[in-house]
């Protein structure tokens, strides 16, 4: 951005020195901001993406400690019934939308085009669009605690993140938070459709010579993958969104039961979005596990093509199992054996995937830093999400189970022990690329083990509170079920993933002025956004590279043992 | 629930296997016991408040047995795959850790075998067959199970945040509390359930005796339930329904013979008469309680809320935030938000005088 500076104006001549200094620092902060707020560089982008959920993340994770201190004890009054609805819907629509989605997209911002050695995404200002669409329904979200009204329902949306038909009618939510809830998920929504576009038009077309599509690193393959479903699922939640407003303003009567709308019509709705949703999210994970779990283990991933293939496997497989989330809601016996089936072959591309990270590791030199630390982390709490997976999809199973904190507990295996645990590894793994240092191993290490043993005590025991009967979404409950002790732990256990969440964040602020400088290779890794320097320059790369298989680097550092010579 | 009970709370686990150890083979009992170690958690529970926990693998009726049976196949089968993927991990993080991290040799590199992926792939497809089959006899054995003539049928219908339940066959309509047959194992005696909503989607759920099923306006779901061993059964709403969702709890008493004859007897009567409290009917009359309760055999023939007609055969009020005693009841009445913040009652204002009036009306409602 640095043809914006003779835009600026210039300090004026002859100015007392003091003055003159006071000027130009402030021009300079001026100029600062002005880079980052007009920038249509995807490396900004990205970087700002992943601003923006970090603090999104702290957030959400303050609401999910408010709800455990409300759950702490039985029958407790530190919440209101009504504000602990709001925190939860919060807690879960933004961790959703304004945690997970974002800053997986930002991660594909800055490193997709590095990693296919083109100069920036193939669409820059849709790019920007993009990131101030979404941020501005992130704002819109939380604004509804100003102008939710404070009439009615109260003032944040308190439906829930699945915001069930007919709940969200008029009748039953007055006031204006549900309308704040359906606008934010539209407008972020078409923020995520304008990055996914971007991204598969920026790996069609922007690839380096030589670069085939099965030359491209897997990360980059799954981005592919992820922006094609995103297309898929974001689109009926948004039509949905627009029922729903029509529904609540124009007398539409899609939902609205009470004058022979459907109910489930908008349950189908959401799970046809609801579900492949959940993998826009994995994969992403499973695209940062791709490239860390090699690098740490000094071997070339397994089975490319089978993880190619399991990948585009899963894509249309998920489309096709979101019944899974309405086994109680009364569909026959039949219907329910397809879904129960449907869901059960998902984890066959599932299960090939974790083989073959194991075969990666088998027979490499595995380095424990941080980012292979989070990786491993994920690896076997992927391995038990996938499992009480299985158990779901057991539809008897789910009809004891669904709505219960055995719920719950799976998902958040699956968002916090998978994606999370991999968020932070892809943080770790990069941040010395963004900034040119290295973040504190020390601390990462502080970080790990305290979030590992508390995600643990948190989710663990959740599973048994489950089994004990305990439905999600109460804010209260009675002392004689048998509850305290495990939920006076499972909030324990929040608390120190809180605490690590904080070194995380500690870590991350002071590494950038303090850290180690990082040089252009940290960790001794393969892909293209190695070869050029921390921070990489605007252009990314002076000339265009050209590769000859998978791993560029890795034949650049071992000419007489190159990859191209085995690759299929 | 019955303090009797408390009596086999020696660990969760332990006692699991001994109720369920007919219908469990051995390896499935095996896989339990390897689970034990788990089972400390659990056990903390039970030593909390042994009878009441909702606890799933505590059954006492058909489909919650069946449901528990397949439960422990699929515990066998992914506590397998578990041992087995996480040993296989833990062993290679172990053995190819780097011992020298100044080490700049690399190991040699593989870049797949097609033979170990094809076998890979064959398992869990093997898996995922054995899984699918038992699950779908299951599904088809609990859902498409044929209605004997001499069931009962009850209607339940969700209303934030309470539960009405139905009689048609023998008139009553009662609230929160629902009463229903034992069904002994050899002289059957299911109830069925018609499910249905008022407002919004709620779901009946009491894990003891069944899994759930929602009830969705516009929609008539069906489930059934035939406890084998007469006590009390909790449970509650497991479908997000509102501000006092965690509030509309369920009970379920499974009375003996004798009891439910005598239970019905009192339900069909209509509503005790008392000269001694006519002013708190009067109150009751007046001040818009009608409009939203039915006291049968009164003016009082409202819908919006429960019927109260015998309200003191309920041991608990608001479905369940508080138990029926006169105290808790006038607190009721002056202010539903004490005891159920948001339920759909108004505080309708009135005087001691007049609370004290109806306090004892509504006391002789046996
Ligand atoms: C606007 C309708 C409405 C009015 C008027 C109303 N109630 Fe209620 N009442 C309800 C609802 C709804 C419930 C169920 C609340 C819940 O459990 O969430 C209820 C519950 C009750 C219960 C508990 C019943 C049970 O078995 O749980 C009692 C007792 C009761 N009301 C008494 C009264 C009295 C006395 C008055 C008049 C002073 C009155 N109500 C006026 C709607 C009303
Ligand atoms: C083998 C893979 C998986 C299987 C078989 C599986 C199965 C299921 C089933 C059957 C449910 C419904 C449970 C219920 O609501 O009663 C469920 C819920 C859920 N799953 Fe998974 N799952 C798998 C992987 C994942 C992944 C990868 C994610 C996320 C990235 C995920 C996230 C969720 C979420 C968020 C819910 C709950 C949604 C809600 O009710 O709010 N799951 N899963
Ligand atoms: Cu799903
Ligand atoms: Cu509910």
């Amino acid at each position: 951005m640095s043809n914006l500076q003779s835009d600026l104006p210039m300090p004026i001549q002859g100015t007392l020195e003091s003055e003159k200094a006071r000027r130009s620092r402030s021009t300079a902060l001026l100029e600062w901001l002005q880079g980052w707020l007009v920038t249509v560089d995807h490396k900004r982008l990205g970087i700002l993406y992943i601003l923006y959920s970090i603090f999104f993340l702290l957030v959400a994770g303050a609401e999910a400690i408010f709800i455990r201190i409300q759950l702490a004890i039985p029958n407790n009054h530190f919440l209101t019934a009504e504000v602990y609805n709001r925190f939860f819907t919060m807690h879960g629509t933004t961790m959703v939308f304004l945690v997970g989605m974002p800053i997986l997209f930002g991660f594909a911002n800055y490193v997709v085009p590095l990693q296919i050695g083109a100069r920036d995404m193939a669409f820059p200002r849709l790019n920007a669009l993009s990131f101030w669409l979404t941020a501005f329904g992130g704002m819109l979200l939380y604004f509804s605690f100003l102008g939710g009204g404070l009439y009615g329902a109260g003032n944040a949306p308190d439906v829930g993140w699945f915001a069930y038909a007919p709940l969200t009618a008029r009748t039953f939510s007055p006031g204006n938070a549900t309308d704040y809830w359906a606008l934010a998920l539209i407008v972020s929504g078409f923020g995520t459709l304008g990055t996914a576009v971007n991204i598969i038009a920026t790996i069609f077309s922007m690839r380096c010579r030589g670069m085939t599509l099965m030359r491209m690193p897997l990360f980059t393959w799954l981005y592919l993958v992820v922006s094609g479903l995103t297309l898929v699922t974001i689109t009926p939640l948004t039509a949905a969104q627009f029922m729903l407003l029509i529904d609540r303003y124009l007398g539409g009567h899609f939902f609205d039961t009470q004058a022979g709308g459907s109910a489930l019509v908008w349950v189908h709705f959401f799970w046809i979005f609801g579900h492949p949703e959940v993998y826009v999210l994995v994969l992403p994970a499973f695209a940062i596990a791709n490239e860390i779990i090699p690098v740490f283990s000094r071997k070339a991933i397994f089975g490319y093509p089978a993880m190619v293939a399991a990948s585009v496997g899963i894509m249309f497989v998920s489309l096709g199992v979101w019944a899974h989330h309405m086994f109680t809601v009364g569909m026959t016996s039949v219907t329910n054996a397809f879904f129960v089936l449907s869901t059960m072959l998902v984890g066959i591309p599932t299960g090939i995937k974790i083989f073959n990270w194991i075969a990666t590791i088998w027979g490499g030199r595995v380095r424990f830093q941080t980012p292979m630390l989070f990786c491993l982390g994920f690896l076997y709490q992927f391995l038990i999400a996938g499992l009480t997976g299985i158990m779901l999809s057991v539809a008897p199973m789910d009809w004891q189970l669904h709505n219960s904190y055995f719920v719950i507990a799976h998902f958040h295996y699956v968002l916090v022990g998978a994606i999370v645990f991999c968020i932070f590894a892809g943080l770790y793994y990069w941040y010395p690329k963004a900034t040119g240092r290295m973040m504190s191993e020390r601390l990462g290490k502080w970080h790990f083990w305290l979030f590992v043993i508390g995600f643990h005590i948190t989710f663990d025991t959740m599973h048994f509170l489950g089994i004990l009967g305990m439905p999600r979404s109460i804010y209260t409950y009675q002392p004689d079920r048998g509850w305290n002790t495990l939920n006076l732990i499972v909030s324990v256990g929040g608390f120190i993933q809180g605490i690590a969440v904080l070194i995380f964040a500690y870590n991350f602020i002071v590494s950038y002025f303090k850290g180690d400088v990082a040089g252009d290779d940290p960790w001794d890794a393969w892909t293209l956004e190695w070869t050029t320097s921390s921070p990489p320059p605007v252009y990314n790369f002076a000339e265009e590279p050209e590769v000859r298989s998978r791993r560029p680097l890795w034949d650049l550092k071992h000419p007489y043992d190159t990859d191209w010579e085995y690759e299929g | 629930m019955s303090k009797n009970e408390g009596g086999t709370s020696v660990g969760w686990g332990l006692s699991q296997v001994r109720q369920v150890g007919s219908s469990v083979n051995r390896s499935a009992i095996r896989a339990w016991m390897a689970m034990g170690a788990l089972s400390i958690l659990p056990g903390v529970a039970v030593a909390e408040s042994a009878g009441s926990i909702p606890n799933m693998m505590r059954p006492e009726a058909t489909p919650a047995h069946q449901i528990l049976s397949l439960t422990f196949f699929v515990l066998l089968i992914t506590g397998s795959i578990f041992v087995v993927v996480a040993g296989l991990l833990t062993v290679a993080i172990v053995r190819f850790r780097s011992r020298n991290a100044g080490t700049v040799v690399e190991p040699p590199q593989i870049y797949g075998s097609t033979q170990v992926e094809l076998a890979w792939t064959v398992v869990p497809v093997l898996i995922v067959a054995v899984l699918f089959l038992t699950t779908a006899r299951i599904i088809f054995a609990i859902q498409d199970a044929p209605k004997p003539k001499d069931a009962l049928d009850v209607t339940v219908v969700g209303h934030q945040f309470w539960w009405e339940f139905r009689y048609p066959a023998l008139g009553i309509v009662t609230a929160n509390e629902l009463h229903v047959p034992v069904s002994p194992v050899d002289h059957p005696q299911p109830t069925f359930l018609k499910l249905l909503s008022a407002d919004v989607i709620h779901s009946f759920w009491v894990p003891r005796l069944a899994g759930k099923t929602d009830l969705i306006p516009n929609h008539e779901n069906t489930m059934w339930i035939d406890p084998h061993k007469p006590g009390l059964y909790l449970g509650q709403c497991a479908q997000f329904c509102g501000a006092q969702h965690a509030m509309m709890l369920l009970r379920v008493y499974v009375d003996t013979p004798t009891e439910y004859a005598a239970w019905v007897r009192n339900q069909q009567k209509p509503a005790v008469q008392d000269p001694a409290v006519a002013a708190g009917r009067r109150v009751f009359e007046t001040e818009a309680c009608m409009n939203c309760h039915r006291i049968a055999g009164t003016a009082a023939t409202g819908v919006f809320g429960p019927d109260l007609t015998h309200l003191m055969s309920r041991s608990t009020i608001a479905s369940g935030a508080t138990t029926n005693t006169p105290e808790h009841l006038r607190e009721w009445i002056k202010d539903p938000a004490h005891y159920k913040d948001g339920a759909l009652m108004p505080a309708m204002q009135l005087s001691d005088v007049q609370l004290d009036q109806v306090t004892a009306y509504l006391a002789t409602l046996k």
